[in-house]
């Protein structure tokens, strides 16, 4: 039942402008998501949806152990082998998936090192079949002894970084308080899984797929084919969620999905069910922390010793850069004389960790909450005074070397979260043990790349002048749920100053867009965002008040580009790792209440509320939808997401086993905006994507233990736990 | 092995040539062209796939095709007429209840279910939705929006 274009502009127009800014005119407003209508009427077509006659179906075979050498593959004689296509490591052109290194082969070459590993692709047209024919290959292994320990194995990545004379303020502090602070891994579960389809068409390789990052997927294919640029295009489906889970893993699948494509000569379909998809996907990185601060007996903070470790799996990935904004996170929205941070990941057995929203950031600011709570109880104080005497602020110096030059208003936040949740009344009300708790959570999130990522980056984007006298915005940053095929829009037509209803998005597929780089790490509203300004800035000023439709009809498409320009001033030494980490925070308070069943010790979040500054709001209902979204993930996280692993493997990995939040057990959400504008961020937006995801752990897990009178450090704090 | 089975998609008559006991799921999507029904778990578990089969809400990925011989069946392609939407899909639109939209057609075809039946679910929109899980909105644009769907109905609003 195709419905037109008209029926859109219907049902759109009367409710695009939902009023809440002021002065601009689409920039602070709740416009309607513009894909809202094909999400709400089942229209978006998912790479599951997109229909190819006459294709394979494609399955992976991988390793059951986590460590050792494969012996022997067998093919059971029932099946037909011949009517198969298989492949194995022979088959890749250069066996190795690209990443930040390239350690990874994108099929095992003789050597297993976590389970789940891929060792062999299998395609043909009946799906039963492939399954059937899976179950009918046997590999013998010679096992070797895993690793599955964070701190036994190799170093994957290490920093250190030293600010101050700390040796001499332990040595002369009043109180010195420490504590051990541990996070569990945590499976994305987007409900979309991950999937690819891939076709060769004279050497041109074309794939289409569930994605955040199209031109890593692009950069991964070429490396591994040996293809120049032009030979591939990479086109982006209407994707079902992210949270990180798909920005680096996706690149294995494309490769695997192509060269089974390339072997049969024929269009192949690679989709994850949900199981392969939860065993073998990235997951977020466990952590362990050790802390140590310094103060005086009033809880003036005076020094931190941090050691943050985290388990990497048995590939790099991403993990050097987790484990940077782990570290550069670990010290909180507080302002320390003197520090020491000292940050390692390890290799394991694992399959490899992964993105997932916050990054390494989620892990070690539990460390310091939790930690901020803990030295509150200790000195007699109450949590949100002790961070109230050491919030830092406009002037001071992080322990990375920047010199804060925003406004962090932290106080104020803190005030009106207090505010909100009433939590001075609660707090004297709820005895401790008496299952009820209320703490919270004070904390910052850098917007965008760290350190001089975005400067390699050099992120473009382009913005193009079309027939019907609009725009069509073109950048590789993807929609996936967050809104970006709204918000960009939004920019560009405050920009351009022509009508929202004229601005377009146009789908990323990287023979089309431009790299504006990748869709991660809070950059895209805030960073790319400040692209589109400029381009459309750039756009505006070439037509020169010309009208588009009949400058089109004259000259044709007028195209614009600009380029990532460094921040002045924002200096980043990559050897000493020192420097201005970030362009900008987001600034963030959570208060959450709990309350404990006292018969099953069931948690239950009853509230979070959150107050904000993210900078400028490009749009009211999507950025709520962002914090609710990820506070929610931060909740699971704490109370019920446990991944169990087993030889490094999730064990659990069905939903039948591993519990994500449901409407059922939703918690009361309140976030309640406080914007400070960031002059580099588009229209003065700040990064908003990864910020809710750091709070909820450690707020939760101190009231938790304020309603249980004990001492928890670490999440997913389980009822089972709470029982003991 | 196959059977013809025919039941209505959506008010018209479809017939598919299928295992018997294939999940309804696939045979909506691929056989009777609608994909607008997900999967995400194939277990029961995520409620992604989430149709109406003779006034009743299912799980499509657990009923076998064979048991909607000769039924009824609702799914997302079915709500909107020619130049409206439902009530459930504008309010969805309005409030924000959809982000990456791949669990928006089966918590609209639950909460349709739940505004016709609402003495099903003594709890309300949390329990009525309970079995269909979403991981981008943390379910409160969605209460918002079931909400505002009520209130579009009652205004005379599309849907039933
Ligand atoms: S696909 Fe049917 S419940 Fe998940
Ligand atoms: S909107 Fe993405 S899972 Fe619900």
């Amino acid at each position: 039942m195709p419905m037109s274009g008209e029926f859109k502009e219907k049902i759109l127009a009367p409710l695009m402008s939902i009023s809440t800014g002021k002065d601009l005119k689409f920039v602070g407003k709740s416009i309607l998501r513009k894909e809202g209508i094909d999400k709400v009427t089942g229209r978006a077509r998912y790479v599951d949806d997109v229909k190819t006659p006459g294709a394979l179906y494609g399955k992976t075979l991988r390793s059951s152990i986590a460590c050792g050498r494969i012996k022997k593959i067998s093919f059971a004689p029932n099946i037909p082998w011949d009517q198969f296509t298989i492949v194995d490591a022979r088959d890749v052109p250069y066996n190795r998936v690209l990443q930040i290194e390239s350690d990874q082969p994108v099929l095992c070459d003789g050597v297993v090192l976590h389970r789940e590993e891929p060792i062999l692709l299998i395609a043909h047209e009946d799906p039963g079949l492939v399954e059937t024919a899976i179950r009918s290959i046997t590999v013998e292994y010679e096992r070797e002894p895993g690793i599955f320990n964070i701190g036994e194995g190799r170093i994957l990545k290490q920093y250190d970084i030293e600010e101050g004379d700390w040796k001499k303020e332990f040595a002369a502090a009043e109180v010195v308080f420490e504590g051990e602070y541990k996070t569990g891994a945590q499976e994305h579960v987007y409900i979309e899984t991950n999937g690819f389809i891939a076709c060769w068409e004279d050497e041109c390789l074309t794939v289409h797929g569930s994605m955040q990052c199209p031109y890593y997927v692009h950069k991964a294919l070429k490396y591994a084919f040996k293809l120049q640029d032009d030979q591939i295009n990479v086109v982006q489906m209407t994707t079902g969620g992210g949270f990180g889970g798909k920005e680096d893993f996706p690149s294995v699948l494309a490769i695997h999905a192509a060269l089974l494509a390339k072997k049969s000569g024929r269009t192949v379909r690679l989709i994850y069910d949900r199981a392969e998809d939860m065993a073998s996907s990235t997951k977020r990185h466990p952590s362990i922390s050790k802390v140590r601060t310094a103060c005086t007996k009033d809880g003036i903070l005076r020094a931190i010793d941090f050691s943050f470790h985290i388990d990497g799996g048995a590939y790099i990935t991403l993990s050097p850069v987790v484990l940077s904004r782990g570290i550069v996170h670990a010290f909180g929205p507080y302002k320390w004389p003197a520090a020491k941070l000292h940050a390692q990941c390890f290799f394991t057995n694992s399959p490899p960790y992964g993105a997932f929203r916050g990054f390494g950031a989620p892990q070690s600011l539990f460390a310091i909450e939790a930690h901020m709570t803990a030295l509150a109880n200790h000195l007699g104080m109450d949590p949100a005074e002790l961070r109230r005497r050491n919030f830092i602020h406009r002037g001071d110096t992080m322990p990375t070397g920047q010199v804060v030059d925003e406004d962090p208003n932290m106080e104020a936040l803190l005030d009106r979260a207090l505010e909100l949740s009433d939590y001075k009344t609660k707090r004297a009300r709820w005895k401790r043990g008496g299952g009820k708790g209320i703490s919270l959570s004070t904390f910052m999130h850098g917007t965008g790349f760290t350190g001089s990522g975005e400067v390699y980056l050099a992120s473009r984007v382009g913005i193009a002048t079309t027939k019907d006298g609009g725009a069509e915005v073109r950048v590789s940053s993807t929609e996936i749920g967050q809104g970006t095929e709204t918000v960009f829009p939004q920019i560009a037509a405050e920009a351009l100053g022509i009508d929202i209803s004229k601005v377009s998005f146009r789908r990323p597929e990287t023979k089309v867009v431009p790299n504006s780089g990748p869709t991660v790490a809070s950059r895209t509203c805030s960073v790319v965002g400040k692209l589109v300004e400029r381009a459309a800035g750039k756009l505006k000023q070439r037509l020169a008040g010309a009208d588009i439709r009949q400058h089109y009809a004259q000259h044709g498409e007028a195209y614009e580009e600009v380029e990532y320009v460094p921040r002045p001033g924002l200096v980043w030494d990559d050897d000493k790792y020192k420097g201005s980490a970030y362009g900008a925070y987001s600034w963030c308070v959570n208060v959450a209440e709990v309350t404990v069943d006292p018969v099953t010790a069931m948690p239950r979040v009853d509230t979070l509320t959150a107050t904000v500054d993210v900078g400028t709001i490009i749009n009211p209902v999507l950025a709520h939808g962002q914090m609710e979204g990820g506070i929610a993930q931060g909740i699971g996280w704490a109370t019920c997401e446990n991944v169990v692993l087993k030889e490094g493997l999730m064990e659990n990995h069905h939903l039948t086993n591993y519990v994500i939040p449901t409407s059922a057990d939703a918690a009361r959400i309140v976030v309640e905006f406080m914007p400070s504008p960031y002059s580099e961020g588009a229209f003065g937006s700040k990064g908003v994507g990864e910020l809710p995801m750091d709070g909820p752990g450690p707020a939760i897990v101190s009231a938790l233990n304020d309603a249980m009178e004990a001492k928890f450090t670490h999440l997913p704090l389980l009822p089972e736990e709470m029982l003991k | 092995m196959k059977q013809t089975i025919s039941f209505t998609l959506n008010g018209n008559s479809v017939t598919v040539e299928s295992h018997p006991m294939q999940p309804l799921l696939y045979a909506l999507r691929e056989d009777a062209d609608a994909p607008g029904t997900k999967y995400g778990c194939g277990e029961g578990e995520c409620g992604a796939c989430t149709v109406i089969l003779n006034d009743e809400l299912v799980m499509s990925c657990l009923v076998p095709v064979v048991q909607a011989e000769g039924a009824r069946v609702e799914t997302i392609e079915g709500l909107a007429n020619a130049d409206e939407l439902h009530a459930v899909q504008q309010a969805f639109l309005e409030s924000g209840g959809a982000q990456c939209g791949i669990c928006t057609p089966g918590m609209i075809m639950a909460g349709v279910h739940h505004l016709r039946h609402p003495e099903r679910a003594p709890g309300g929109v949390p329990e009525a939705l309970e079995g269909n899980l979403c991981r981008c909105t943390g379910y409160t644009r969605i209460f918002t929006a079931m909400k505002r769907a009520k209130e579009i109905l009652s205004a005379g609003g599309t849907g039933s």
